[in-house]
């Protein structure tokens, strides 16, 4: 466990040295807080809107620290060699792989809590209100999302060729997933075999990221999840994380490093 | 004394790019055991074969036939590695971490006590004189500091067994000096060392043996003072019969 949070605290030291996470971070803060402020005809309906937007904002931000982060850390690390002095010691490639994990999800979710925390202090000054609870499961669901989109991409890092290309992929699997996910078995319905049951397969197959969405709730103000919906789906999450970790491990044990 | 490095009939073949499916043969039955306490010299022409044992050795590349062993622990175990040191021969480390940053997350990796790290890193960073710039990215650092800084890190662990991979390559006299006298020093503290090089006057003096590959061969192994005697010629000579180096007239 030492080894793997050693890599985890590299990964970590890495992103909160570089620039473009603070340019992310701040566009992000900004343009919550001038949406937070705006007062247009003193409409108190507009504060929903304001708070989807933001939400959304938010969600594309912690997206893009989270793919771009996963993405560049195992060829980052092949292309520097620094992966031949690291492999050197008495480490295993899995554990390097789940401390690269264990690194991108827990900066990832340091991002989540400033942004909520921000979001939600900025919100507070128009409503009155700071619904700890409603932000925690927003946050914890937006979290598991993320874990999965991380594994996701570590595994795209393994077997595709260059970041870049992992990160548009990646990038386009995930919206996919979010905008269109939901509605593949209905799709499916009306479609002719074999097309219905590939696209059947894939509804059942692609783990379902719009599960973890809770901003419509944050926006409308409806009561909370039940806890135990919270748990089973924290397990969803976790179940696909460790398939997509496996599927790394086993194709980075084999790979040739130079 | 027993053998603390062995390699037995090792063979390496590569899978080529140019023709799918073909192979290349990097080692072929290659046999070796580095007692404790030497320093062992590994040498051979470009291509002999000396990066890929070092690679065996370190877990990079699974060899296709034979064994590896570290302390008679296969090479395969990432627990093999538990007492060595390795330098490789150019600097490839984290250039946003400072040294000492650098030094603390390999003494994680190896599971060094807390208590003891902090000291262990003071120790270090003075003998390879980066004290006083120990607090600054390794991506400031000139050539022969991060060499150094390389170096330090190879010993975070008090190593039993130091893999060095031509350690004083692309260095300055003084800095190849410098990495001279650590070798020296620590090859008295009892330490092995297991190193690739071309500088053959530099094997000569700090070298007890020596094998010398070529074409994934191994072609001549012993003593530096015995295979001087046998061949009547200096290091350097004995390299270029042993590889069949034939000088012009």
């Amino acid at each position: 466990m030492n080894k793997i949070l050693a890599v985890a605290g590299v990964v970590i030291r890495e992103l909160y040295r570089r620039k473009d996470f603070y340019v992310l971070f701040i566009l992000t803060a900004l343009m919550t807080l001038l949406l937070g402020g705006v007062n247009f005809f003193n409409d108190e309906q507009i504060v929903g809107y304001l708070k989807e937007f933001c939400l959304l904002l938010i969600w594309i931000s912690a997206l893009v620290i989270a793919v771009t982060t996963a993405a560049r850390q195992i060829p980052a690390e092949r292309e520097n060699r620094t992966i031949f002095p690291l492999l050197a010691k008495p480490i295993a490639r899995w554990q390097v792989l789940t401390g690269k994990f264990a690194g991108c999800w827990l900066a990832a979710g340091v991002a989540l809590v400033v942004f909520y925390a921000f979001f939600g202090t900025v919100i507070a000054t128009r409503e009155r209100t700071f619904p700890v609870a409603d932000y925690f499961q927003a946050g914890w669901m937006h979290w598991q999302m993320l874990g999965i989109v991380i594994a996701m991409v570590l595994l795209g890092s393994i077997v595709l060729s260059t970041p870049a290309a992992n990160v548009t992929i990646m990038f386009i699997v995930a919206l996919g997933i979010l905008f269109v996910g939901r509605y593949l078995n209905t799709v499916a319905v009306r479609m002719d075999e074999p097309s219905s049951s590939i696209v059947y397969t894939l509804y059942y197959v692609i783990p379902h990221l719009e599960f973890f969405d809770l901003r419509k709730r944050l926006v409308h103000d409806w009561p909370l999840v039940e806890w135990k919906y919270i748990g089973l789906a924290t397990l969803y999450a976790w179940a696909y994380i460790a398939v997509f970790l496996l599927g790394s491990f086993a194709l980075f044990r084999r790979k040739a490093l130079n | 004394m027993p053998a603390i490095l062995r390699i037995e009939n090792l063979r390496v073949e590569y899978r080529t790019r140019e023709l799918r499916g073909s192979t290349r043969l990097a080692l072929k039955q290659l046999n070796l055991s580095v007692n404790a306490g030497e320093v062992f010299g590994f040498l051979g022409p470009n291509g002999a074969g000396k990066t890929t044992t070092m690679n065996v050795l370190l877990g990079y590349v699974n060899p296709t036939a034979g064994n590896a062993y570290l302390f008679d622990v296969n090479v395969r175990e990432p627990i093999a590695r538990q007492r060595i040191g390795y330098l490789p021969e150019l600097t490839y480390y984290y250039k946003f971490l400072t040294a000492e940053e650098l030094l603390r997350f390999y003494a994680r990796i190896f599971e060094i006590p807390r208590a003891e790290v902090e000291s262990r890193i003071d120790r270090l960073l003075k003998l390879v004189e980066l004290d006083h710039a120990r607090k600054r990215p390794i991506r400031t650092y000139s050539k022969g500091m991060q060499q150094r800084a390389g170096l330090a890190q190879a010993l975070i662990n008090d190593p039993d067994l130091l893999l060095l991979d031509e350690p004083t390559s692309g260095l300055d006299p003084l800095g190849r000096m410098k990495v001279r006298e650590i070798i020296q020093r620590l090859k008295n503290e009892g330490k092995t060392v297991f190193f690739s090089s071309h500088e053959l006057g530099e094997v000569e003096t700090v070298c007890d043996r020596v094998a010398i590959l070529h074409q994934g061969e191994l072609k001549e192994e012993g003593r530096v003072d015995e295979l001087v005697r046998k061949y009547e010629c200096n290091l350097e000579q004995v390299f270029l019969k042993v590889v069949g180096y034939q000088q012009q007239s």
